[in-house]
């Protein structure tokens, strides 16, 4: 009990002391886990897209051609950024950029910072989304991109206003999975410099050697943060999914709530104002 | 009348080393209701399916107001715009609403603006009983409800002709009713339709050509009175005889 009193103290003074930093930790954490999720979601949608543009043997060469050149770039995308470390990746791209220009173009301060950042876990997570779009577009029914082709769609007008929005709302809790994921991995960012959350521990750390109190902290600013995300990210599908329920659009309340009602002026085939109807039995 | 808004000319198709659809000939004329009948399995759905090119024939002609729409290099999505489809699974977008469903293609393919196509759809709507509906979801409505919203939306394109794939396989006997009725009443209208059923009274008294189709080719076609009464080809006739007995 004494320990967890003492904690608790050395907390308040740790955030007293160092509460902004933390602060800044945790915006810069969300700015880059937010931005880079939005913008890797992009990429798998462009890749998923581009994956399933459908060829036929009939079509040109040149057009196959393309279109399999594609398949197989977007394969080789996903698989480097899929089956390498983050932290290295980070390493290879700001690193390998001047090395490749001589030093002509480089990531440059802090800004050069955060664009590298940016980039390293947008591309990462634009490789793991990719494969799950792919999955999300093949669960759709293929029912759906034929009723859209039977109505005259091409593929593009298919895929955005039939295909996209519903798988879409399948692969919702994989781009959960997916913020939670950056919220957490951004911190292997601190090897090319970038201030987050983690980062901040390590600078405060050093500075007063308080390694208990500060990871204290840092592991409630995560749970709080990853927690929120999950709950938005909850409220998000269930106002995807729209109402359970649905207004009829009516004068009269009554008349079809009953489950009977079929047509205004001809009726069911079973009720008396059908012509098909004949009265027999009843008199 | 002027010429058949539709030819089929010597359609083919195969899967691999499996033959559906043997050198399929026949003409559709503005107005035609002409149904497709015939075993499970004896093509009927891929005909259909080729005829929409959501299925490349194998070899033959597709003529489309004198143009072969199943060549080398034509875009199927104008054509398919003009001729409607309505599936035995009725693929409404679950992402949408009655209304949208019916609204979607007027504005995407179509480009009429908002309120056109929304009035559009609605007339569509009203005359198959689905317009208070509107705001339902497609997961919200019974099989005939999706069955008719399907058909509004294939009409709310205002195609030449209509496809019908089977379109009350998938329902119980009372929904049957209410999607034959809109399509009867289509009929009545002079709509160009190509029904692949199983429904034998409705191709007896609704259409006025009727297709029997057995093992990927037409086995017989004529007037439904004379197929019916007068089945010539034995196929046809062993066919029938359930339907006529029954």
């Amino acid at each position: 009990m004494d320990k967890l009193i003492q904690l608790g103290s050395d907390i308040a003074r740790l955030w007293a002391a160092h509460g902004p930093n933390y602060l800044l930790g945790i915006r810069n954490t969300l700015i880059l886990a937010i931005a880079a999720t939005a913008i890797g979601c992009l990429i798998g949608f462009l890749c998923g897209v581009l994956n399933t543009i459908p060829y036929t043997r009939q079509d040109p060469l040149p057009k196959r051609f393309l279109l399999k050149l594609i398949r197989v770039l977007v394969r080789a995308y996903v698989e480097i950024f899929r089956g390498t470390p983050m932290m290295l990746q980070a390493v290879f791209i700001y690193y390998g950029l001047p090395y490749f220009t001589d030093g002509s173009i480089a990531f440059k301060g802090m800004s050069g910072i955060w664009m590298a950042s940016l980039l390293v876990v947008s591309i990462n997570t634009g490789a793991y989304m990719a494969e799950s779009v792919r999955g999300g577009i093949i669960s759709i029914d293929p029912g759906q991109t034929e009723g859209a082709k039977a109505i005259g769609m091409n593929h593009v007008q298919t895929m955005t206003s039939v295909i996209l929005p519903q798988a879409l709302r399948n692969i919702m809790p994989q781009i959960g999975n997916n913020l939670i994921i950056n919220i957490k991995d951004t911190s292997v960012m601190f090897v090319i410099g970038f201030i987050e959350f983690f980062a901040q521990h390590r600078n405060i750390v050093g500075l007063n050697m308080m390694y208990f109190p500060s990871a204290s902290i840092e592991m409630i600013g995560y749970l709080t943060m990853t927690l929120t995300a999950s709950f938005l990210l909850r409220w998000a599908e269930k106002k995807m999914d729209g109402d359970a329920n649905f207004e009829l659009v009516q004068e009269d309340a009554l008349t079809m709530s009953a489950g009977t009602y079929s047509y205004p002026d001809k009726g069911t085939p079973f009720d008396e104002r059908s012509k098909e109807y004949t009265g027999k039995g009843d008199d | 009348m002027a010429g058949p808004i539709l030819e089929v000319r010597h359609l083919s198709k195969s899967f691999g080393a499996n033959v559906v659809l043997r050198d399929i000939d026949f003409t559709v004329s503005p107005g035609d209701v002409t149904t497709v009948i015939g075993p499970s399995g004896s093509g009927k759905s891929t005909l259909l399916r080729c005829v929409n090119l959501l299925e490349t024939p194998t070899s033959g002609e597709i003529v489309f107001h004198g143009q072969n729409v199943a060549a080398r290099g034509v875009d199927p999505t104008a054509y398919r715009s003009k001729v409607g489809m309505v599936f035995q699974s009725f693929n409404l977008f679950n992402n949408m609403t009655v209304l949208e469903n019916c609204t979607v293609g007027q504005w995407k393919v179509l480009k009429r603006d908002a309120e056109s196509a929304r009035q559009s759809a609605m007339n569509y709507l009203e005359q198959v009983g689905m317009a208070p509906y509107i705001n339902a979801r497609p997961r919200q409505l019974s099989g005939g409800q999706k069955q008719r919203v399907a058909i509004a939306r294939a009409l709310a394109m205002e195609p030449e002709v209509l496809l019908f794939d089977e379109p009350t396989s998938a329902l119980d006997p009372e929904m049957v009713g209410e999607v034959l009725t809109v399509m009867q009443d289509l009929a009545q209208r002079g709509m160009t339709m190509i029904v692949v059923t199983h429904e034998m009274a409705f191709a007896r008294d609704v259409s006025n050509h009727v297709v029997f189709m057995a093992d990927g080719v037409i086995a017989e076609e004529g007037a439904p009175a004379q197929l019916f009464q007068n089945p010539q080809n034995p196929r046809t006739k062993e066919f029938l005889s359930r339907f006529r007995n029954a």
